[in-house]
């Protein structure tokens, strides 16, 4: 794209010469006695593609707001490479939204909706900056058309057309997916990621689709309750999540109770249910007293009584087949364990033995270096719920 | 099978239509009848008949001596009452809408009421408050005036309030999300949404304060609209040039209908 690379070029000194990450410091929003964004801090590198995941009211939106300028934080600043813009009204940003509603102007036309941020930055001949932008998000001739002959698609790229013509350092994008549907977003998904790498620019993107957050970005940040859990790669936090709420809301988890016996080498021991299982040191976020064992159900492996498994780790005998879900390419086995704990199971269909009928007696295990280790003090159902959409 | 039971079976096959038409009809006959009347040919002031075809009402339409001042009279208070009651409406409207104060609850009540109360409170209630105030013996333009500003005012408000209340706010956001002044915000944006709401409320304020008689005939002094024109006029015999008049403000109107439609059909042809 030759408008992008033009952009870039010309803003290239700067950014060489300065840092324009995105800084959020001790950030708070409060309305009344209730706190939607407590203490928060962040730093967003510059030209990363940044995903703020959680449930709905977790403060996620709030966040996005006040980088936007549309709300005021209560305490905190917020900082684009040196520049202070905490206070700054939305209109003296370099900082562009794509609302969940798109919210084009319905007053206007295509081009004049995408041209919108230009004129009011005194550029005159707009013309030929929006049909190259059209083009980018592939709605080249439906300038003429007005907001509302669209389709849900189209409205969203002309919201993400609208943004990105202005060159923004940091683009805001608020759950700008949430109304599609499964198969345009999948597709919108890839779009996205694939204009973030074109136009190289800052991509903040806001969303409680926990997969949306894993395929497009760099960085995920997980929120709950107004605090950031966890952040780190997608690869990172899926399989070595801190907190319940992260494992339970990023993929599934199955957690067990252990008591921790303590460390031993690189690794920690845990007793479950009387079995010793051991977890690498860097897996293990609870010392001593009580902890949970999490597995993700793909890593556990599962097994007629006394077969083979391909898992030096310690078996869990006992175990009883009471669900089967046949999904294709793979099975999902709901377990039973001698303790009453229902385990969960994913298996490659890969033929190499029959499908387990229900009421099947099993044994299950895994290999250490998948597992991990949670506080105790964590509810284990947290976030579980709100990871099913 | 007969003619009257083929229209009885019509009747039956086509009853929403048949309906349509009587109700169109009613309400259109008495339209009709006025723009008949605007061509009659009197031949007695007493009578009210069509006595013959004549151009002479539309070529002297300002013959009955009177009538076209009150007219005029009733056009200057019409647009003056509608410029200030849709300036001080529309404001007020913002204001109930998007500025959160002591009392706006109750305001918000309040406004409603001079257009629930009947006209002969209303305008007795102004009456009472002129003469109270010292004006009695200034009872004619400017009291109408007043009085009109003051029931067209509850419309525009709530005219003008439906419409901003139904605006999406993230659109002004996204404007200033996109560089906008909080001037440009409103001047490119909010004002081009609340626009048609405006626009109807001015309308309707017109024609309100336009055919107003309870109201201005309590609080007119020796001043006389068109419409106490026409009731004078009445107990005397009416002028047929009433008619002219009567006939030429409803094609003002039709053709307002008709040019808004044409420009809304040419706008989505041009879109679509």
């Amino acid at each position: 794209m030759s408008l992008v690379a033009d952009d870039d070029a010309t803003t290239r000194d700067d950014q060489e010469t300065s840092n324009r990450d995105l800084r959020l410091t001790a950030l708070t929003k409060s309305y009344g006695s209730f706190t939607a964004v407590r203490s928060l801090d962040l730093v967003v590198p510059q030209g990363s593609f940044f995903a703020l995941l959680g449930p709905s009211g977790c403060g996620k939106t709030t966040t996005l707001r006040m980088v936007a300028g549309l709300d005021t934080p209560t305490s905190g600043t917020i900082t684009l490479g040196d520049r202070d813009i905490t206070y700054d009204k939305p209109y003296k940003r370099p900082v562009n939204t794509v609302f969940q509603s798109y919210a084009l102007f319905p007053h206007l036309d295509v081009s004049e909706n995408v041209a919108f941020g230009l004129k009011r930055r005194g550029v005159k001949d707009t013309k030929a900056k929006v049909a190259e932008m059209l083009d980018l998000v592939e709605l080249g001739g439906q300038g003429h058309k007005k907001p509302t002959q669209l389709s849900g698609g189209q409205q969203q790229r002309v919201a993400l057309a609208r943004a990105l013509i202005n060159s923004p350092e940091v683009l805001l994008l608020d759950e700008p997916l949430g109304a599609l549907d499964l198969k345009l977003r999948r597709g919108m998904q890839i779009e996205l990621k694939r204009i973030q790498t074109e136009v190289g620019r800052t991509f903040v993107h806001v969303t409680h689709d926990q997969e949306e957050a894993m395929t497009m970005a760099d960085t995920v940040a997980v929120m709950n309750a107004g605090v950031i859990e966890q952040m780190g790669p997608p690869a990172a936090l899926y399989d070595n999540p801190r907190t319940t709420f992260v494992a339970n809301f990023l993929g599934q988890s199955n957690l067990l109770a252990g008591e921790i016996l303590g460390p031993d080498g690189d690794a920690v021991t845990v007793s479950v249910q009387g079995t010793t299982v051991s977890i690498p040191a860097e897996r293990s976020h609870a010392v001593g007293g009580k902890g949970w064992v999490g597995i993700r159900p793909e890593k556990v492996m599962i097994a007629e009584v006394g077969g083979e498994i391909d898992a030096p780790g310690n078996r869990f005998a006992g175990g009883v087949v009471t669900d089967v879900s046949f999904v294709g390419v793979s099975t999902q086995y709901l377990v039973r364990m001698p303790w009453g704990q229902e385990l969960m199971v994913f298996e490659q269909n890969t033929g190499r033995r029959p499908i387990f009928a229900v009421g099947t007696p099993v044994d299950l295990s895994w290999r250490p270096e998948y597992a991990f280790l949670l506080d105790a003090s964590q509810d284990a159902k947290a976030g579980v719920e709100d990871g099913d959409d | 099978m007969s003619a009257l039971h083929r229209l009885g079976r019509w009747v039956g096959e086509h009853l929403v239509l048949a309906l349509g038409v009587l109700v169109l009809v009613y309400m259109f006959v008495p339209v009709a009848i006025v723009g008949l009347m605007s061509f009659n040919d009197q031949a007695s002031r007493n009578v009210y008949r069509f006595d013959g075809f004549t151009l002479d009402n539309w070529l002297n339409p300002c013959d009955p001596s009177g009538m076209c001042s009150s007219v005029v009279r009733s056009v200057e208070i019409a647009l003056l009452a509608t410029v200030v009651a849709t300036i001080l409406g529309t404001l007020a409207a913002f204001a109930l809408v998007r500025h959160r104060f002591v009392g706006r609850g109750p305001l918000n009540t309040l406004i409603i009421l001079p257009m629930a109360a009947p006209e002969i409170v209303l305008g007795s209630s102004l009456l009472a408050l002129f003469v109270s105030a010292g004006f009695g013996g200034q009872l004619g333009f400017w009291t109408i005036f007043v009085a009109h500003v003051t029931f067209c005012l509850s419309f525009v408000i709530i005219t003008v309030r439906a419409r901003l209340s139904g605006l999406d706010d993230n659109l002004e956001q996204a404007a200033m999300d996109l560089y906008a002044t909080e001037n440009q915000t409103f001047w490119r944006v909010t004002f081009p949404l609340v626009f048609p709401g405006i626009l109807g409320a001015a309308l309707l304020s017109f024609s309100l304060s336009f055919d107003d008689f309870i109201i201005t005939n309590l609080n007119a002094g020796q001043t006389v609209t068109f419409p106490m024109y026409v009731w004078g006029a009445a107990q005397r015999g009416i002028p047929m040039q009433v008619n002219v008049i009567g006939t030429a403000m409803f094609l003002v109107a039709v053709l307002i209908v008709l040019g808004n439609e044409v420009a809304r059909r040419r706008q989505s042809k041009v879109t679509a």
